[in-house]
């Protein structure tokens, strides 16, 4: 399946889209979603360690198992307010 | 209420939100934009939020605020976009028929959205660099 991950901030800036798309086998989760990321985007290394993911707009942990079409973004560490 | 907006605070409008009839007090928090972190001079701030999701987050904590203490009125707002110096980016209002719950509310829901919140500054400063800020990334 594919998923397509938003990116934010300076994930954004380092990979130069606002989206990346990454193939993964059915059932995959979030860790080998992170795995998958770091390959097809090196450049975010400094960054995915200290990332957090979000899946269907909501925290998602390591185990999370991906759902075809879900909506996932990379949430960088956050600095508002 | 809960809103993320691209145009200046009005804390005129959200403190009349608040200043109703069961309420004796109302604590208004800004945070804004400083000019000196340290020697870097910063010239303004750029706020980048994933609006959706930042959204969802703000409304659970205006919620979990209104179940932690007996608040008349709670608004957070967030500014996105260029925010220059002297000016808000975040504002939150809790109004409470007594100050400590009110106090105690606005400083849990700023502290909270520093860490929850989907929202990234972009520090522009006087020599010309920019950088993101983001606090606890890994250092390579």
């Amino acid at each position: 399946m594919i998923i397509r991950v938003k990116l934010f901030a300076q994930a954004r800036e380092l990979v130069g889209v606002d989206e990346l798309e990454v193939q993964l086998p059915e059932g995959a989760t979030v860790a080998e979603l992170r795995a998958a990321l770091l390959e097809a985007a090196p450049v975010l290394e400094s960054l995915l360690g200290s990332s957090f993911i979000a899946v269907e707009q909501q925290y998602a942990s390591d185990e999370t198992v991906l759902q075809a079409n879900a909506e996932v973004a990379l949430i960088p560490p956050v600095s508002g307010g | 209420m809960i809103h993320l907006t691209y145009n200046p605070i009005d804390t005129e409008q959200l403190l009349a939100a608040a200043s109703q009839r069961a309420a004796g007090a109302v604590v208004l928090f800004l945070g804004i934009t400083r000019e000196f972190t340290g020697s870097e001079q910063t010239v303004s701030l750029d706020y980048e939020a994933y609006e959706p999701m930042a959204e969802k987050e703000l409304a659970a904590l205006e919620a979990e605020a209104c179940k932690r203490w007996p608040l008349v009125h709670c608004s957070i707002v967030h500014r996105l976009g260029n925010v220059p110096l002297t000016e808000a980016s975040v504002a939150i209002v809790a109004s409470s028929p007594h100050r400590p719950e009110a106090f105690e509310a606005a400083r849990w829901l700023i502290d909270t959205l520093k860490e929850l919140v989907p929202i990234w500054k972009k520090e522009h400063q006087t020599t010309g660099e920019s950088h993101w800020v983001h606090p606890g990334k890994l250092e390579k």
